[in-house]
């Protein structure tokens, strides 16, 4: 199957000509797949913010291209305009823009501006409440008088509401408690369920995109440094580990279990793996 | 993006002018402009123009980011010329148009009027390009000091403009963001008419003034965690101190002052 989003040769430098040029990120090669929930990791200033924005066409690369199901998304301005509704981007702290008196209104803004309106509008804006677990009874209140993990929610339902085929979201569960975590983790994996979308998830949790996502993204200094599955990933945790990043508690138990002569896999990094593999180990099996 | 923006930026740097008395620095900014107002013919622009480039050498200043500042105010200038071009009734009539009369007066009087601008213009720069913005608050401070005497509440003025400079930027990334965000939902701001682009404005401009309390709530609460109470008491990290070199200044600022004068004296 072709890929949905096709990154070629990326780079991006910041304030070019100016003493204060920076470049973010350097020949970025990636490519995204219609149903893929991707975990893109790296410590703060690696680029990852720079290479999202790329994707629906809020910064223009430097040189390089980004290609949405093989076309060029910079062709002319007004498909660029539309791949902003084809990729949805979910900012960090998102319940930073809401603005509106009510929640539906709000979440209306998105796919109103994408030409959508009457009943498939309200059939777009309760779906994508219902997506986040947001009541139809909280939509005619005002997002300023909801809890911080209900503002959030009413923020990801505004860039689910136009139905992107691609989900990009910018550490969603940056500052909620473990609760509204987890449930954010799971409305977005029932999104990219029920559409077959891709996702891209970013994230400093290593337990999280390792319990959710079927394929790691690493970026370091600009670039990326590794891709593939979560246990080809957390397998160069000593690698993981000098760039600034951590891995899974549970791999590094495993990872020193080892190093004292227990044979035991090295590519565990879920709990619930880890129990199996426990348990095989002391009946003398192999898990 | 709006981040470019060098208005009135500070460039860090060990420069004879980054090393002076933010104080020196302000008032030699007030003796400029007065003779400024005071210069009337070439020679004495010539004078000014000498100085403004030597400053700007000396400091370390890239001419190009002058020039990049300049740019918002074009048209104010532009402006400022063509008024003063057609309305400057004096000297020779140089060209005659139906109701449009150029004299050789107004094109003397234009082409000082721009000059004049440019120059005032460029030494604020040279004073915000070289002081850092506490630098110039706290200049501030203790020149307005004796005001106090007279029930002015200078602390807390200096305290303001310290707070505003400080969230400037801050406030502008903000902004970067939130246009960011409502684009990425399909928000459309350089299509239709006056009216649709104001209204386009909304989004940004709801969660900004939130956003803006938010912040100003959580600093307000942050100083009285640090018990702040206002200036009575307070004392300073660094405290500002003349030395050689800022004598050395004011007197070269005089000078120019009195050159001017003198030129203006003798009509030349």
């Amino acid at each position: 199957m072709p890929p949905i989003i096709e990154v070629r040769d990326l780079t991006h430098i910041y304030s070019a000509g100016t003493p204060f040029e920076y470049t973010a990120i350097e020949n970025v090669n990636l490519s995204l797949q219609s149903g893929e929930l991707i975990g893109l990791i790296g410590h703060t200033g690696s680029g990852k913010s720079t290479l999202i924005q790329h994707l629906n066409g809020l910064l223009k690369p430097t040189s390089g291209k980004v290609l949405f199901r093989g076309e060029d998304i910079w062709k002319e301005k007004k498909f660029t305009q539309s791949i902003r509704s084809r990729v949805g981007l979910v900012f960090q702290y998102p319940e930073y823009q809401l603005f509106e008196e009510t929640c539906w209104k709000d979440i209306a803004f998105g796919p109103r501006n994408q030409g959508i309106s009457g009943d498939e509008l309200d059939a777009r804006v309760r779906r994508a409440a219902g997506f986040v677990g947001i009541g139809p009874e909280l939509l005619e209140k005002s997002p300023f008088d909801l809890s911080g993990g209900q503002k959030r929610r009413v923020a990801i339902a505004g860039v689910i509401a136009m139905e992107p085929d691609v989900l990009i979201l910018d550490e969603p569960t940056a500052g909620l408690d473990a609760a509204g975590r987890d449930s954010i983790l799971e409305n977005i994996r029932a999104y990219q369920q029920a559409q077959n979308a891709a996702v891209l998830m970013v994230s400093h949790s290593m337990e999280e995109v390792a319990a959710l996502c079927s394929r790691l993204i690493v970026m370091n200094h600009g670039g990326v440094a590794m891709d593939g599955t979560p246990s080809e990933v957390f397998t160069r945790s000593e690698e993981l580990v000098q760039m600034g990043l951590s891995v899974p508690q549970v791999t590094t138990v495993f990872r020193l279990l080892r190093q004292r002569g227990l044979k035991l896999p090295a590519d565990v990094y879920t709990v619930r793996y880890a129990v199996r593999c426990l348990a095989a180990w002391k009946e003398g099996r192999s898990c | 993006m709006l981040k470019d923006i060098t208005l009135g930026q500070f460039f860090p740097g060990k420069t004879v002018i980054h090393r002076l008395d933010p104080r020196t620095k302000l008032l030699i900014l007030i003796l400029y402009i007065v003779a400024l107002f005071l210069a009337k013919s070439y020679l004495s622009y010539a004078l000014m123009l000498v100085f403004l480039v030597t400053v700007t050498l000396l400091g370390h200043i890239p001419f190009k980011s002058m020039t990049r500042g300049l740019k918002p105010m074009l048209i104010f200038i532009l402006f400022t010329a063509v008024l003063n071009l057609f309305y400057t009734k004096s000297g020779r009539l140089l060209f005659e148009w139906k109701f449009i009369h150029i004299y050789s007066g107004g094109v003397r009087t234009a082409f000082f009027m721009v000059l004049r601008i440019l120059l005032l213009i460029c030494g604020t720069f040279l004073l915000t390009y070289t002081t850092s913005p506490i630098a110039l608050t706290d200049a501030l401070e203790r020149l307005l000091n004796p005001l106090k005497k007279l029930h002015v509440p200078v602390h807390e003025l200096a305290m303001m403009m310290c707070i505003a400079l400080r969230f400037i930027p801050t406030l502008i990334e903000e902004t970067d963001k939130i246009i960011s965000a409502q684009k990425a939902r399909g928000a459309d701001f350089e299509t239709g008419n006056l009216l649709r682009r104001a209204k386009a404005l909304v989004p940004i401009l709801v969660p900004l003034f939130v956003s803006a309390f938010r912040r100003a709530d959580e600093l307000a609460t942050a100083m009285e965690c640090r018990c702040y109470h206002g200036g009575d008491g307070r004392t300073r990290l660094k405290v500002l101190r003349y030395a050689k070199l800022d004598y050395l200044a004011f007197l070269i600022g005089l000078a120019l002052l009195a050159a001017v004068i003198v030129l203006r004296h003798f009509g030349l």
